[in-house]
């Protein structure tokens, strides 16, 4: 009697899933935070962007993290999203969208679906390359100023990163050097090093990435993160 | 024949129900006191008010002890709070505060209070003007978490049309409710007692002080704002104009001024001849204590009592096996000053890096500011009259070091054949919970009287929400603000003076540094960092994300300081040698210190959560979220 009563319990427990359960979401909107079709480089979850599905009865955001090397990825449901960046969120101002004339752009997704969004970053690190050697890495760039016009920002500072793993950022970094925007001497062939620390347990390699700081925007500008061994 | 039986019964139950009447069913219930029954007694009114006066919200309290590890101030000593020296970044939704329904029954306490015809008029105007300053507090808390709420200042009603749009309201501009806060403690201040041995209820001092202090708030949020205007929104929700700066600082002088000027508190000063201790005291002496202006009471044996004590005790000292988990950081206790009115971090390592020796490890803390030793215990220092154990083991001649990972740990020392203790009954031993983590606890509000430190006795010290010498610093700030250095360096002097500093700060001496710095000190462990920090706009500053050694600057308001450090004592075992028994020094990182803290421009205002967001779309996000 036991015996049927616990098979049968099972039995319940091995179905009962199936009842009230539907489908993950399967499809896949990915892409780039982009400048003429160059990704820009952000800090690791502090870059969201919100999709809003208008018609459901409460009101809220989807908000999908930008990765360091300006890419995203997040599952939906099949629908129609406005996509929107807000005014305070990464280095960059968004374009207005030729078909909603604002900020809002929309989304149509229908299956997997990768989209680049171009955006207008106020500079752009240009021809970044790392060295290594000697217990340092050195880093030489340029830095072009995109945003020209009316609203165009100062940098705050610039910084030369190194960290042990590929998370490279101001909370990640084993040493670092920073440039203040006014010691800025020029824009063309910045060169920057730093000595790398005695690393516990000892590995031959760092990662590194140039870090742009404009002023009075909280997210800085990186370059691609590159692994130097030194 | 049953069933006639059965039926008989049914008929002669309905009969006699019914034939009750009205009064039966209208009787008064003996479990609950109904509306009429609590508005026509005070003392009735009193136990309404008073469950009003105990959710009275802060962050930072003596019942909320891990709220004050956030940030530079303090190491979590307790195995399930490392975290929090572990996070990157604050969460947007950290303080974050919407309690409107606290607010709903403050509203229908004032509503019924007005209704009421059976209280005497006095007791009416009292409880009245207690209940909206309680109200006023809450706006303020909201304001200082949130920016601008919704102002609502009756009991909202809803009227089941399945329509809820009417009691939809917008957040208010952040000037709004500080102008709100600041004109009801001006029209309630003359209803309120003029009493200053009232201490847990609201009086015209409390008004006063908390008018100064809102004020303030709002004038260094108008001023210094402008270094962050990211931090703003366009409807005026977050951000106040700086036009309006100086207004607000005239207005918290002023109220600062009244107060001083009612001469019914002043400085504790029970102990004069021993500073450290009076500063001490002046948290737990509950006996004709003219400082404390507002606070939160406790009593032993009532059910309402705190645990601070049994939470902090050093552990060599304890009265049960725990305590310790509170232990101020080096960041925090270098800031303190020499007695000579400059800043010097601690001198223990000579110019060329070698240890310098003590023969007491209070050596090195002596000649500062008598605030420190009233608010740390330092190693070699006192508590409940017990010296306390805090030191990390013993340094032997060729540099190695001897110590344990237990609390006291024996061991054999080279050249000796019996075990003997070479750590402190307090540690500090990395990792090990509620050692000394850092070489030092907190002192600040811990308990002297034997039986705090116990379980079964807890401790009836009470939390001081308001004091004077918050007043006087910030009538010091709002002066200095103002222009008026002369005036401020006065009101600053009188608390230097009682912090045993005998020569006299003058105009020229006050900078925005010396402001930001003596509030630290004088108010460390009493939920004013973050409010500070904020209001200044120098959390995202100091507490900026980058792992940099400790300032050797502690008198500068911009220094970073997101890692806490310790300083640990050794003793020294070199027999034969000089420097045998003497002590040393060595700064330390906590090995639970592991990531910088990191203050973001979205966490200047709390998130306000989705849900609140969703159920009234005219409440707009804060910024940078």
């Amino acid at each position: 009697m036991k015996k049927y009563l616990i098979l049968l319990l099972m039995g319940g427990l091995v179905t009962a899933c199936k009842l009230d359960n539907y489908d993950p979401p399967a499809s896949e909107l990915s892409g780039r935070i982009v400048y003429k079709g160059e990704p820009i480089g952000v800090e690791y979850n502090n870059v969201t962007f919100e999709l809003w599905e208008p018609g459901w009865g409460k009101k809220g955001s989807i908000n999908v993290n930008v990765d360091q090397d300006g890419s995203y990825a997040t599952k939906l449901f099949n629908g129609d999203y406005k996509l929107i960046i807000p005014s305070y969120q990464g280095p960059f101002k968004s374009i207005p969208n030729a078909e909603t004339k604002s900020d809002t752009i929309p989304v149509q997704l229908r299956g997997s679906r990768t989209m680049d969004i171009e955006v207008i970053p106020y500079y752009m690190i240009r021809n970044a390359t790392f060295s290594g050697g000697e217990k340092k890495v050195s880093a030489q760039f340029s830095i072009e100023k995109i945003i020209t016009d009316a609203s165009a920002k100062n940098i705050e500072e610039v910084a030369l990163y190194i960290s042990k793993t590929a998370f490279v950022d101001v909370r990640t970094n084993i040493a670092s050097q920073v440039i203040k925007g006014a010691d800025l001497k020029t824009m063309t062939g910045i060169q920057m090093q730093v000595t790398v620390p005695t690393i516990t347990p000892a590995q031959n390699f760092v990662f590194a990435r140039v870090k742009l700081k404009v002023s009075g925007v909280e997210d800085p500008i990186f370059s691609a993160i590159q692994k130097v061994t030194y | 024949m049953k069933k006639i039986h059965y039926v008989s019964f049914l008929v002669l139950m309905w009969v006699g129900w019914s034939c009750n009447d009205q009064k039966f069913l209208d009787k008064d219930p003996t479990n609950i006191l109904t509306n009429d029954k609590v508005w026509q007694s005070p003392n009735l009114v009193l136990t309404v008010l008073v469950d009003l006066y105990d959710r009275y919200p802060e962050v930072q309290s003596t019942e909320k002890w891990v709220e004050y590890a956030n940030f530079d101030e303090a190491f979590a000593s307790s195995a399930g709070e490392y975290y929090r020296h572990k996070n990157q970044e604050y969460n947007y939704d950290w303080w974050n505060y919407w309690d409107y329904g606290y607010l709903r029954e403050m509203n229908l306490f004032i509503q019924k209070c007005t209704e009421a015809t059976q209280l005497d008029e006095a007791s009416k105007k009292r409880f009245l003007a207690e209940a909206r300053y309680l109200r006023a507090s809450f706006y303020f808390e909201e304001v200082k978490r949130m920016g601008g709420v919704p102002l609502i200042l009756e009991p909202l009603q809803y009227d089941f049309s399945g329509d809820p749009t009417y009691l939809q309201y917008a957040r208010a501009k952040e000037s709004e409710i500080y102008d709100f806060v600041i004109a009801e403690m001006e029209a309630i201040k003359n209803d309120l007692p003029s009493d200053p041995n009232t201490k847990s209820r609201a009086t015209k001092g409390l008004a006063l002080a908390t008018e100064a202090r809102a004020a303030l708030y709002a004038g260094s949020i108008a001023k210094y704002g402008v270094n962050t205007p990211q931090v703003t929104l366009p409807g005026g929700e977050v951000g106040i104009e700086a036009s309006k700066a100086t207004a607000y600082f005239q207005q918290s002088l002023k109220a600062s001024e009244e107060l001083i000027a009612l001469g019914q508190y002043a400085l504790y000063l029970k102990k004069p001849t021993d500073l450290s201790d009076n500063f001490a005291s002046l948290f737990t002496d509950k006996s004709n204590n003219a400082e404390a202006i507002f606070v939160k009471d406790f009593k032993l044996k009532s059910g309402k009592t705190t645990d601070w004590t049994i939470i902090n005790q050093p552990r060599s000292v304890a009265e049960e096996q725990q305590g310790g988990r509170l232990n101020p950081s080096l960041n925090l206790v270098q800031s303190f000053e020499k007695l000579d009115n400059t800043f010097a971090t601690y001198a223990y390592t000579d110019a060329s890096g070698a240890n310098r020796y003590f023969s007491n490890p209070l050596e090195l803390f002596a000649g500062r500011d008598a605030r420190l030793a009233g608010t740390v215990i330092l190693p070699g220092s006192q508590f409940k009259g017990k010296t306390v154990d805090i030191w990390a083991g013993y340094q032997l001649a060729n540099n190695t070091v001897v110590s344990g990972d237990n609390f006291g740990a024996r061991k054999v020392l080279p050249g000796k054949t019996t075990e003997e203790q070479v750590v402190g009954f307090d540690g500090p031993i990395d990792g090990l919970e509620f050692s000394a983590q850092t070489g030092f606890y907190v002192r600040k509000y811990q308990d002297p009287t034997v039986g705090s430190g116990q379980l079964g006795t807890r401790s009836e010290v009470w939390w001081i929400r308001y004091r004077y010498a918050e007043v006087l610093l910030n009538a010091a700030e709002a002066a200095f603000e103002l222009g008026q250095n002369a005036k401020a360096a006065g009101y600053m002097n009188q608390v230097r003076k009682r912090a045993g500093f005998t020569k006299d700060l003058v105009a020229a001496d006050l900078t925005f540094d010396r402001i930001v710095h003596e509030r630290k000190v004088e108010l460390a462990f009493e939920n004013h960092i973050l409010f500070d920090m904020k209001r200044w706009r120098l959390a995202h500053v100091v507490w900026n994300g980058n792992a940099t050694d400790l300032t050797t600057q502690p008198g500068v308001a911009t220094e970073t300081s997101t890692r806490i450090f310790g300083l640990w004592p050794y003793k020294v075992y070199a027999p034969g040698t000089d420097q045998n028994g003497k002590w040393i020094f060595k700064k330390i990182i906590p090995s639970n210190v592991t990531n910088p803290h990191r203050f973001r421009l979205g966490n200047y205002y709390s998130l306000i959560n989705e849900e609140i967001r969703s159920n009234n779309p005219k409440i707009v996000k804060n910024p940078n979220q």
